[in-house]
Protein backbone atom coordinates (compact mmCIF):
# COMPACT_ATOMS: atom_id res chain seq x y z
CA UNK A 1 0.00 0.00 0.00
CA UNK A 2 2.67 2.47 1.10
CA UNK A 3 4.89 1.40 -1.80
CA UNK A 4 2.06 1.73 -4.32
CA UNK A 5 1.37 5.25 -3.06
CA UNK A 6 5.08 6.02 -3.37
CA UNK A 7 4.99 5.02 -7.05
CA UNK A 8 2.01 7.35 -7.56
CA UNK A 9 3.99 10.15 -5.92
CA UNK A 10 6.98 9.56 -8.17
CA UNK A 11 4.48 9.98 -11.02
CA UNK A 12 3.52 13.38 -9.68
CA UNK A 13 7.23 14.14 -9.33
CA UNK A 14 7.63 13.42 -13.05
CA UNK A 15 4.91 15.97 -13.82
CA UNK A 16 6.74 18.43 -11.57
CA UNK A 17 10.02 17.57 -13.29
CA UNK A 18 8.45 18.22 -16.68
CA UNK A 19 7.86 21.88 -15.82
CA UNK A 20 11.07 22.20 -13.80
CA UNK A 21 12.31 24.90 -16.22
CA UNK A 22 9.24 27.11 -15.62
CA UNK A 23 9.50 26.56 -11.86
CA UNK A 24 13.23 27.34 -11.72
CA UNK A 25 12.58 30.48 -13.79
CA UNK A 26 9.76 31.73 -11.51
CA UNK A 27 10.63 31.34 -7.81
CA UNK A 28 7.17 32.48 -6.72
CA UNK A 29 5.67 29.44 -8.46
CA UNK A 30 8.30 27.18 -6.87
CA UNK A 31 7.37 28.64 -3.46
CA UNK A 32 3.72 27.88 -4.27
CA UNK A 33 4.40 24.15 -4.88
CA UNK A 34 4.66 22.76 -1.31
CA UNK A 35 1.92 24.99 0.09
CA UNK A 36 -0.56 24.15 -2.69
CA UNK A 37 0.12 20.43 -2.48
CA UNK A 38 0.18 20.56 1.32
CA UNK A 39 -3.03 22.54 1.72
CA UNK A 40 -4.86 20.33 -0.77
CA UNK A 41 -3.69 17.27 1.15
CA UNK A 42 -4.66 18.91 4.43
CA UNK A 43 -8.16 19.79 3.29
CA UNK A 44 -8.62 16.19 2.22
CA UNK A 45 -7.06 14.71 5.34
CA UNK A 46 -9.05 16.90 7.77
CA UNK A 47 -12.23 15.89 5.97
CA UNK A 48 -11.15 12.24 5.91
CA UNK A 49 -10.18 12.27 9.57
CA UNK A 50 -13.49 13.85 10.61
CA UNK A 51 -15.52 11.49 8.46
CA UNK A 52 -13.63 8.45 9.71
CA UNK A 53 -14.13 9.45 13.35
CA UNK A 54 -17.84 10.08 12.67
CA UNK A 55 -17.85 6.67 11.01
CA UNK A 56 -16.17 4.98 14.02
CA UNK A 57 -18.63 6.71 16.37
CA UNK A 58 -21.52 5.61 14.15
CA UNK A 59 -22.84 9.12 13.38
CA UNK A 60 -22.15 9.07 9.62
CA UNK A 61 -24.45 7.93 6.85
CA UNK A 62 -23.61 8.04 3.14
CA UNK A 63 -26.46 10.23 1.99
CA UNK A 64 -25.77 13.55 0.18
CA UNK A 65 -28.30 15.13 2.55
CA UNK A 66 -26.47 13.79 5.63
CA UNK A 67 -25.62 16.71 7.94
CA UNK A 68 -22.12 15.46 8.79
CA UNK A 69 -21.27 14.77 5.16
CA UNK A 70 -22.72 17.95 3.60
CA UNK A 71 -21.58 20.25 6.42
CA UNK A 72 -18.00 19.01 6.27
CA UNK A 73 -17.97 19.27 2.46
CA UNK A 74 -19.22 22.87 2.58
CA UNK A 75 -16.59 23.74 5.22
CA UNK A 76 -13.84 22.25 3.02
CA UNK A 77 -14.74 24.43 0.04
CA UNK A 78 -15.16 27.51 2.26
CA UNK A 79 -11.73 26.93 3.81
CA UNK A 80 -10.12 26.73 0.36
CA UNK A 81 -11.86 29.85 -0.92
CA UNK A 82 -10.72 31.91 2.07
CA UNK A 83 -7.18 30.51 2.40
CA UNK A 84 -5.82 30.27 -1.14
CA UNK A 85 -5.91 33.99 -2.01
CA UNK A 86 -3.81 34.57 1.14
CA UNK A 87 -1.50 31.73 0.05
CA UNK A 88 -0.99 33.54 -3.27
CA UNK A 89 -0.11 36.85 -1.64
CA UNK A 90 2.18 35.07 0.83
CA UNK A 91 4.01 33.09 -1.83
CA UNK A 92 4.50 36.18 -3.97
CA UNK A 93 5.68 38.25 -0.99
CA UNK A 94 8.15 35.64 0.26
CA UNK A 95 9.50 34.90 -3.21
CA UNK A 96 9.95 38.62 -3.85
CA UNK A 97 11.74 39.05 -0.53
CA UNK A 98 14.05 36.06 -0.86
CA UNK A 99 14.57 35.66 -4.61
CA UNK A 100 13.44 38.95 -6.21
CA UNK A 101 10.18 39.69 -8.04
CA UNK A 102 9.49 37.62 -11.12
CA UNK A 103 5.71 37.72 -11.68
CA UNK A 104 2.93 40.23 -10.94
CA UNK A 105 1.22 39.70 -7.58
CA UNK A 106 -2.20 39.36 -9.30
CA UNK A 107 -0.91 36.51 -11.46
CA UNK A 108 0.29 34.53 -8.43
CA UNK A 109 -2.95 35.23 -6.49
CA UNK A 110 -5.11 34.13 -9.42
CA UNK A 111 -2.98 30.98 -9.93
CA UNK A 112 -3.29 30.13 -6.20
CA UNK A 113 -7.02 30.88 -5.93
CA UNK A 114 -8.02 29.02 -9.05
CA UNK A 115 -5.90 26.00 -8.07
CA UNK A 116 -7.36 26.10 -4.55
CA UNK A 117 -10.98 26.20 -5.67
CA UNK A 118 -10.47 23.32 -8.11
CA UNK A 119 -8.57 21.30 -5.50
CA UNK A 120 -11.21 21.76 -2.77
CA UNK A 121 -13.93 20.32 -5.00
CA UNK A 122 -11.65 17.44 -6.05
CA UNK A 123 -10.64 16.82 -2.41
CA UNK A 124 -14.29 16.44 -1.35
CA UNK A 125 -15.05 14.03 -4.21
CA UNK A 126 -11.95 11.90 -3.56
CA UNK A 127 -12.42 11.82 0.23
CA UNK A 128 -16.08 10.87 0.17
CA UNK A 129 -15.41 8.22 -2.48
CA UNK A 130 -12.47 6.76 -0.51
CA UNK A 131 -14.38 6.75 2.80
CA UNK A 132 -17.32 5.08 1.11
CA UNK A 133 -15.02 2.48 -0.48
CA UNK A 134 -13.42 1.74 2.91
CA UNK A 135 -16.90 1.29 4.38
CA UNK A 136 -17.99 -1.03 1.57
CA UNK A 137 -14.81 -3.14 1.77
CA UNK A 138 -14.90 -3.14 5.58
CA UNK A 139 -11.47 -1.55 5.95
CA UNK A 140 -10.49 0.76 8.79
CA UNK A 141 -10.81 4.27 7.32
CA UNK A 142 -7.99 5.54 9.59
CA UNK A 143 -5.49 3.23 7.91
CA UNK A 144 -6.73 3.46 4.36
CA UNK A 145 -8.56 6.67 3.60
CA UNK A 146 -6.11 9.29 4.86
CA UNK A 147 -3.10 7.94 2.93
CA UNK A 148 -5.13 7.52 -0.27
CA UNK A 149 -6.71 10.96 0.04
CA UNK A 150 -3.47 12.77 0.88
CA UNK A 151 -1.63 11.16 -2.03
CA UNK A 152 -4.37 11.64 -4.57
CA UNK A 153 -4.64 15.26 -3.44
CA UNK A 154 -0.84 15.64 -3.79
CA UNK A 155 -0.91 14.35 -7.33
CA UNK A 156 -3.99 16.42 -8.16
CA UNK A 157 -2.25 19.40 -6.55
CA UNK A 158 0.69 19.09 -8.94
CA UNK A 159 -1.57 18.43 -11.93
CA UNK A 160 -3.96 21.31 -11.16
CA UNK A 161 -1.06 23.68 -10.51
CA UNK A 162 0.58 22.55 -13.76
CA UNK A 163 -2.68 23.10 -15.66
CA UNK A 164 -3.32 26.54 -14.14
CA UNK A 165 0.30 27.64 -14.73
CA UNK A 166 0.16 26.47 -18.37
CA UNK A 167 -3.10 28.38 -18.77
CA UNK A 168 -2.11 31.66 -17.12
CA UNK A 169 1.66 32.11 -17.05
CA UNK B 1 -26.91 19.26 14.00
CA UNK B 2 -27.90 21.04 10.80
CA UNK B 3 -25.64 21.20 7.74
CA UNK B 4 -24.88 24.82 8.53
CA UNK B 5 -23.97 24.06 12.15
CA UNK B 6 -21.69 21.20 11.12
CA UNK B 7 -20.04 23.40 8.47
CA UNK B 8 -19.47 26.32 10.85
CA UNK B 9 -18.14 23.95 13.50
CA UNK B 10 -15.81 22.19 11.03
CA UNK B 11 -14.61 25.51 9.62
CA UNK B 12 -13.85 26.96 13.07
CA UNK B 13 -12.07 23.83 14.20
CA UNK B 14 -9.96 23.50 11.07
CA UNK B 15 -9.18 27.12 10.18
CA UNK B 16 -6.49 27.87 12.81
CA UNK B 17 -4.58 24.61 12.20
CA UNK B 18 -4.91 25.01 8.45
CA UNK B 19 -3.78 28.63 8.58
CA UNK B 20 -0.76 27.55 10.62
CA UNK B 21 -0.04 24.86 8.05
CA UNK B 22 -0.26 27.45 5.26
CA UNK B 23 2.40 29.49 7.04
CA UNK B 24 4.49 26.33 7.40
CA UNK B 25 3.87 25.44 3.75
CA UNK B 26 5.04 28.87 2.66
CA UNK B 27 8.23 28.40 4.66
CA UNK B 28 8.68 25.02 3.03
CA UNK B 29 8.24 26.87 -0.27
CA UNK B 30 10.95 29.33 0.66
CA UNK B 31 13.26 26.40 1.46
CA UNK B 32 12.38 24.82 -1.90
CA UNK B 33 12.85 28.20 -3.63
CA UNK B 34 16.30 28.42 -2.03
CA UNK B 35 17.13 24.85 -3.10
CA UNK B 36 17.49 25.71 -6.75
CA UNK B 37 21.24 25.11 -6.39
CA UNK B 38 20.77 21.59 -4.93
CA UNK B 39 18.07 20.83 -7.50
CA UNK B 40 20.55 21.60 -10.27
CA UNK B 41 23.43 19.62 -8.66
CA UNK B 42 21.42 16.43 -8.03
CA UNK B 43 19.45 15.81 -11.21
CA UNK B 44 16.19 14.00 -10.50
CA UNK B 45 15.91 15.44 -7.00
CA UNK B 46 12.81 17.51 -7.90
CA UNK B 47 11.11 14.33 -9.17
CA UNK B 48 11.78 12.78 -5.77
CA UNK B 49 10.45 15.76 -3.76
CA UNK B 50 6.70 14.95 -3.84
CA UNK B 51 7.35 11.30 -3.00
CA UNK B 52 9.61 12.10 -0.07
CA UNK B 53 7.25 14.75 1.31
CA UNK B 54 4.24 12.48 0.85
CA UNK B 55 5.99 9.59 2.58
CA UNK B 56 6.34 11.77 5.66
CA UNK B 57 2.67 12.64 5.42
CA UNK B 58 1.58 9.05 4.84
CA UNK B 59 3.62 7.35 7.46
CA UNK B 60 3.39 9.95 10.21
CA UNK B 61 -0.17 10.93 9.27
CA UNK B 62 -1.27 7.32 9.78
CA UNK B 63 0.75 7.23 13.02
CA UNK B 64 -1.00 10.42 14.18
CA UNK B 65 -4.45 9.19 13.12
CA UNK B 66 -3.89 6.00 15.13
CA UNK B 67 -2.91 7.98 18.17
CA UNK B 68 -5.97 10.22 17.69
CA UNK B 69 -8.40 7.32 17.37
CA UNK B 70 -6.72 5.60 20.31
CA UNK B 71 -7.18 8.73 22.41
CA UNK B 72 -10.84 9.06 21.36
CA UNK B 73 -11.49 5.44 22.29
CA UNK B 74 -9.52 5.79 25.51
CA UNK B 75 -7.04 2.98 24.77
CA UNK B 76 -4.08 5.38 24.56
CA UNK B 77 -3.28 7.63 27.50
CA UNK B 78 -2.08 11.11 26.58
CA UNK B 79 1.21 10.76 28.49
CA UNK B 80 4.60 9.65 27.28
CA UNK B 81 5.72 6.77 29.46
CA UNK B 82 8.72 4.67 28.54
CA UNK B 83 6.75 1.49 29.15
CA UNK B 84 3.88 2.25 26.77
CA UNK B 85 4.29 -0.64 24.35
CA UNK B 86 1.51 0.45 22.02
CA UNK B 87 3.09 3.86 21.53
CA UNK B 88 6.63 2.53 21.12
CA UNK B 89 5.59 -0.14 18.63
CA UNK B 90 3.63 2.39 16.57
CA UNK B 91 6.58 4.81 16.55
CA UNK B 92 9.08 2.09 15.55
CA UNK B 93 6.79 0.87 12.76
CA UNK B 94 6.38 4.43 11.48
CA UNK B 95 10.16 5.00 11.41
CA UNK B 96 10.98 1.81 9.53
CA UNK B 97 8.12 2.29 7.04
CA UNK B 98 9.34 5.83 6.44
CA UNK B 99 12.88 4.67 5.64
CA UNK B 100 11.79 1.80 3.40
CA UNK B 101 9.43 4.07 1.43
CA UNK B 102 12.10 6.79 1.03
CA UNK B 103 14.69 4.40 -0.38
CA UNK B 104 12.07 2.75 -2.57
CA UNK B 105 10.98 6.16 -3.93
CA UNK B 106 14.59 6.96 -4.85
CA UNK B 107 14.95 3.64 -6.70
CA UNK B 108 11.66 4.08 -8.60
CA UNK B 109 12.49 7.69 -9.50
CA UNK B 110 15.96 6.66 -10.71
CA UNK B 111 14.67 3.76 -12.83
CA UNK B 112 11.84 5.83 -14.33
CA UNK B 113 14.16 8.67 -15.28
CA UNK B 114 16.64 6.22 -16.85
CA UNK B 115 13.84 4.54 -18.83
CA UNK B 116 12.54 7.94 -19.99
CA UNK B 117 16.07 8.95 -20.95
CA UNK B 118 15.94 12.03 -18.74
CA UNK B 119 19.09 13.26 -16.96
CA UNK B 120 19.56 11.75 -13.48
CA UNK B 121 22.26 11.63 -10.79
CA UNK B 122 23.79 8.21 -9.99
CA UNK B 123 21.65 5.77 -8.05
CA UNK B 124 23.73 5.80 -4.85
CA UNK B 125 23.50 9.56 -4.60
CA UNK B 126 19.71 9.54 -4.87
CA UNK B 127 19.29 6.58 -2.50
CA UNK B 128 21.78 8.04 -0.03
CA UNK B 129 20.07 11.44 -0.03
CA UNK B 130 16.64 9.80 0.43
CA UNK B 131 17.90 7.61 3.30
CA UNK B 132 19.64 10.38 5.24
CA UNK B 133 16.71 12.77 4.75
CA UNK B 134 14.23 10.04 5.78
CA UNK B 135 16.14 9.20 8.95
CA UNK B 136 16.56 12.78 10.15
CA UNK B 137 13.02 13.91 9.36
CA UNK B 138 11.61 10.66 10.81
CA UNK B 139 13.10 11.34 14.23
CA UNK B 140 11.93 14.96 14.17
CA UNK B 141 8.41 14.03 13.05
CA UNK B 142 7.87 11.26 15.59
CA UNK B 143 8.69 13.68 18.39
CA UNK B 144 6.52 16.43 16.87
CA UNK B 145 3.47 14.20 16.32
CA UNK B 146 3.50 12.67 19.81
CA UNK B 147 4.09 16.05 21.48
CA UNK B 148 1.44 18.02 19.60
CA UNK B 149 -1.26 15.32 19.61
CA UNK B 150 -0.87 14.66 23.34
CA UNK B 151 -0.61 18.28 24.40
CA UNK B 152 -3.49 19.28 22.09
CA UNK B 153 -5.68 16.47 23.42
CA UNK B 154 -4.96 17.36 27.03
CA UNK B 155 -5.95 20.96 26.30
CA UNK B 156 -9.26 19.84 24.82
CA UNK B 157 -8.54 20.05 21.08
CA UNK B 158 -9.74 17.37 18.72
CA UNK B 159 -6.56 15.46 17.74
CA UNK B 160 -8.16 14.57 14.38
CA UNK B 161 -8.00 18.17 13.20
CA UNK B 162 -4.46 18.61 14.50
CA UNK B 163 -2.82 15.58 12.90
CA UNK B 164 -3.24 16.30 9.20
CA UNK B 165 -2.02 19.89 9.10
CA UNK B 166 0.67 19.26 11.69
CA UNK B 167 2.16 16.34 9.80
CA UNK B 168 1.99 17.94 6.37
CA UNK B 169 3.45 21.20 7.64
CA UNK B 170 6.25 20.01 9.83
CA UNK B 171 6.73 17.16 7.37
CA UNK B 172 7.28 19.58 4.50
CA UNK B 173 9.49 22.02 6.37
CA UNK B 174 11.56 19.28 8.07
CA UNK B 175 11.46 17.17 4.91
CA UNK B 176 12.88 19.90 2.68
CA UNK B 177 15.31 21.28 5.26
CA UNK B 178 16.69 17.79 5.95
CA UNK B 179 16.80 17.18 2.20
CA UNK B 180 19.20 20.11 1.90
CA UNK B 181 21.23 18.67 4.80
CA UNK B 182 21.17 15.22 3.17
CA UNK B 183 22.42 16.60 -0.16
CA UNK B 184 25.29 18.28 1.71
CA UNK B 185 26.11 15.09 3.64
CA UNK B 186 25.99 12.81 0.60
CA UNK B 187 27.30 15.06 -2.17
CA UNK B 188 29.28 17.46 0.01
CA UNK B 189 29.79 21.17 -0.50
CA UNK B 190 26.89 23.29 -1.78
Amino acid sequence: MLLALTVVEVGSGLVLGSFEATLLAHPSLLVLVPVTIGTAGNLGSILASRLSTAFHLGTLSFDPADDQLAGNAVATVALALTLFPIVGVGAWGLATLTQGADLAVETVVVVASLSGAALAVLAVVVTVAATYAAYRFELDPDDVVIPVVTNVCDVLGVLVLFGVVELLV
Amino acid sequence: MSVRAVAVDAYREAAPALAASVVGGLFAGVVLGGMRGQLRIVEGLLVLVPALLATRGNVYGAFGARLATGLHQGVVEPHVTAGDERLRAAAAAAMSNGLIASVFAALVAFLTLVVLGRPVADVWTLVGVAFVAGLLSGVALTVAVVAVVFVGFRRGHNPDTLVGPLVTTTGDVFGLAFLVVAVRVVVGGG
